[in-house]
């Protein structure tokens, strides 16, 4: 694993052009500006093509000798396919909008992050060969032949792309970049050319259930750890279950969360608020995932992961599904579930039957996001709240780029917050809602290889809260996506340290006052609550 | 995958150096991962931690979370650290022959 640079130096950054022109500059592979290859093994479960050892690195990549005719077959079939992706190659007229507003531009100065150039590398090779302009004067109308060099710079740049979308809002014509890496990189796997961290995530999925491949005995050990946590910190014991028949509504939430912390907290709160309201839900072991890797692989691969949910529901017979705090997951089921793998015309349109609300906004999807169900909750006085246990937190939200981009979630995270927390501070506005800058692993970037590229690409979300660290003693970032809490830890670690990271269910879970329960000294990472300071000052 | 000789044995690693099967682990791969990770000595808490992970990795086919591993040692992360300096994942999950975990993490 390649050593990453000390911030100091990282943070100059030149973001003045090449002498030479954008077509004549090479990509170049080097320790921390790359991902590792998929692994065959990997490949093979899925089903994709072309699966062998091969190194970005390495000079073979092993292609199949026809690899340039099925790129371009399957850059036409996509054409014709998806109107999005042709009117995105057609319609950019370079105005620049989009130039300085990807956090990978801000944090590399390389110009072919900036959105416009980024997707100019496919659109050259649209350009190139299949319109008559293009293919009459080829380079003098921008349009040029698919060379092993230009697929190397694919590969380079559409995995340093974390398919954020913070691009497309400046965008005049609407633009989605990320829509044209997304069929980038459905292109680069049609040739075997993906990451394995992206690749390793969504075979296990499709094999076991999750990402992290906890199969079922594990998951249950998992959540009865948690029980017994909570018990230790309340005095209640909660009575989950897993893959129950009957349950009135199923809860999915990304495996990172049983798993990982700062996640493994913020699922201790989901675990709390439902015992609390008496909620009759279910996990389930084989729908365990939130997250979904094939979305980042191909539609196909997206498709096939995100039916297990519904397949889930439909057999375990629920009314309708809650979401956890994810952030692809919403990107899925907001933008392609309804046409993909819909109509989920067997479940019913959500109503919470604590408040009787309907959720008409998920009529289509039968899905509902745990923050939205909450915020309703609190709006209805449900849930008996102590926001002083928050106290010692000094509170910023950083807006997880697929729920707010995604599905508009902008509004309902901050009513909890407040409501759970005293102090609660915005970053400065062009860094948040719709605006977000994105952690800066997203997509499937989040890999440990890569740690150089993310803390370039994380800078700006890290200035950000930096701003409200100098300005307002903020030492707390809260956030809605698992692969927030993964990586915002590093990114905090290295460029602001003293600031720590939380879902928002962590903070509620530690505000709420449930029946029964003892006396609270310790927040949910057993650490002393505000008052309770001398009784232990030893971290874990 | 890349090859690894190590007092006559061939290990295969992938590219962050983690052995390639569970299977394949062995106790010259450990003093292999010693000599890289800079421990000079192995004390009975270095294999403890060892053993916890390798017996839930049998039984539950991953590594426990870290918040297992602590419980069940009863070693707070900063001791784990101080006994594997490159922490629980990429050092002693590392020498104890387990993969990686993927995802969300």
């Amino acid at each position: 694993m390649a050593n990453v640079p000390k911030p100091d130096q990282l943070a100059k950054i030149d973001h003045r052009p090449p002498q030479q022109g954008w077509m004549e500059t090479p990509v170049e592979f080097k320790p921390g500006n790359y991902l590792y290859a998929c692994k065959p093994h990997n490949l093979e479960i899925l089903g994709l093509p072309n699966p062998r050892e091969w190194r970005p690195e390495e000079d073979d990549w092993k292609l199949p000798a026809n690899w340039q005719e099925i790129l371009l077959d399957g850059m036409k079939e996509r054409l014709e396919k998806f109107r999005s992706f042709k009117l995105f190659m057609d319609i950019c007229v370079r105005c620049g909008a989009c130039a300085d507003k990807c956090h990978f531009f801000i944090g590399t100065g390389d110009p072919k992050n900036m959105p416009v150039l980024r997707a100019e590398l496919l659109r050259s090779v649209y350009r190139g060969n299949f319109t008559t302009f293009g293919r009459m004067f080829k380079k003098y109308s921008g349009g040029r032949e698919l060379t092993e060099k230009v697929l190397k710079e694919w590969f380079y740049y559409l995995f340093q792309c974390s398919e954020c979308r913070r691009c497309s809002v400046f965008c005049p014509y609407g633009i989605d970049t990320a829509e044209v890496t997304i069929i980038g990189r459905e292109l680069l796997n049609l040739i075997g050319c993906n990451v394995d961290w992206v690749a390793a995530p969504a075979a296990n999925c499709f094999r076991t259930g999750n990402h992290l491949g906890i199969q079922p005995h594990a998951f249950k050990d998992m959540m009865d750890f948690f029980v017994d946590e909570i018990e230790e910190v309340t005095g209640v014991r909660v009575e989950p279950s897993l893959n129950r028949k009957g349950a009135e509504i199923l809860f999915v939430t990304p495996s990172g969360d049983v798993f990982a912390d700062p996640g493994t907290y913020t699922l201790m709160g989901y675990l709390m608020l439902f015992h609390e309201i008496g909620l009759d839900y279910t996990w389930s072991t084989y729908a365990s995932e939130g997250g979904n890797f094939g979305f980042f692989t191909s539609h196909e691969t997206m498709k096939r992961l995100n039916a297990k949910m519904y397949a889930e529901a439909k057999r375990l017979g629920v009314k309708y599904i809650i979401g956890g705090e994810c952030g692809h997951m919403w990107r899925v089921i907001n933008q392609y579930m309804e046409t993909m793998n819909g109509p989920a015309d067997f479940l019913e349109v959500p109503k919470s039957p604590i408040t009787g609300t309907v959720f008409d906004n998920a009529s289509a999807t039968k899905m509902i996001h745990i923050v939205e169900f909450t915020a309703d909750l609190i709006k209805h006085g449900k849930l008996k709240l102590d926001p002083s246990r928050n106290d010692k937190l000094r509170v910023t939200y950083h807006d997880s780029c697929n729920p707010a981009r995604g599905m508009g979630l902008l509004e309902e995270p901050r009513y909890v917050i407040k409501n759970v927390c005293n102090n609660f501070f915005e970053m400065p506005e062009n860094t948040i809602r719709e605006r977000t800058f994105c952690c800066g692993s997203g997509a499937g970037l989040n890999a440990g290889e890569y740690l150089e590229m993310r803390m370039r690409g994380g800078l700006p979300r890290a200035n950000a809260v930096k701003h409200v660290h100098d300005k307002h003693g903020v030492n707390m970032l809260s956030c809605i996506c698992a692969i927030d809490r993964a990586v915002l830890p590093a990114l905090m670690d290295y460029w602001v340290p003293d600031v720590g990271v939380t879902g928002v269910h962590e903070l509620v879970g530690n505000a709420l006052v449930m029946e029964g329960e003892k006396q609270r000294t310790t927040d949910l990472r057993s650490e002393p609550l505000p008052g309770f300071e001398e009784e232990d000052d030893e971290d874990l | 995958m890349g090859a690894i000789e190590f007092k006559g044995k061939t290990f295969g690693v992938d590219e962050d150096g983690f052995i390639d099967s569970f299977d394949n682990w062995c106790t010259e791969w450990v003093d292999y991962v010693k000599d890289s990770e800079g421990i000079p000595e192995l004390n009975e808490e270095h294999w403890k931690v060892i053993h916890v992970l390798q017996d839930y990795y049998r039984k539950h086919g991953i590594a426990p979370m870290v918040r297992i591993l602590t419980k069940v040692t009863g070693y707070k992360l900063k001791y784990i650290y101080e006994l594997f300096p490159s922490g629980p994942g990429k050092g002693a999950c590392k020498m104890a022959g387990l993969p990686k975990p993927t995802g969300c993490v």
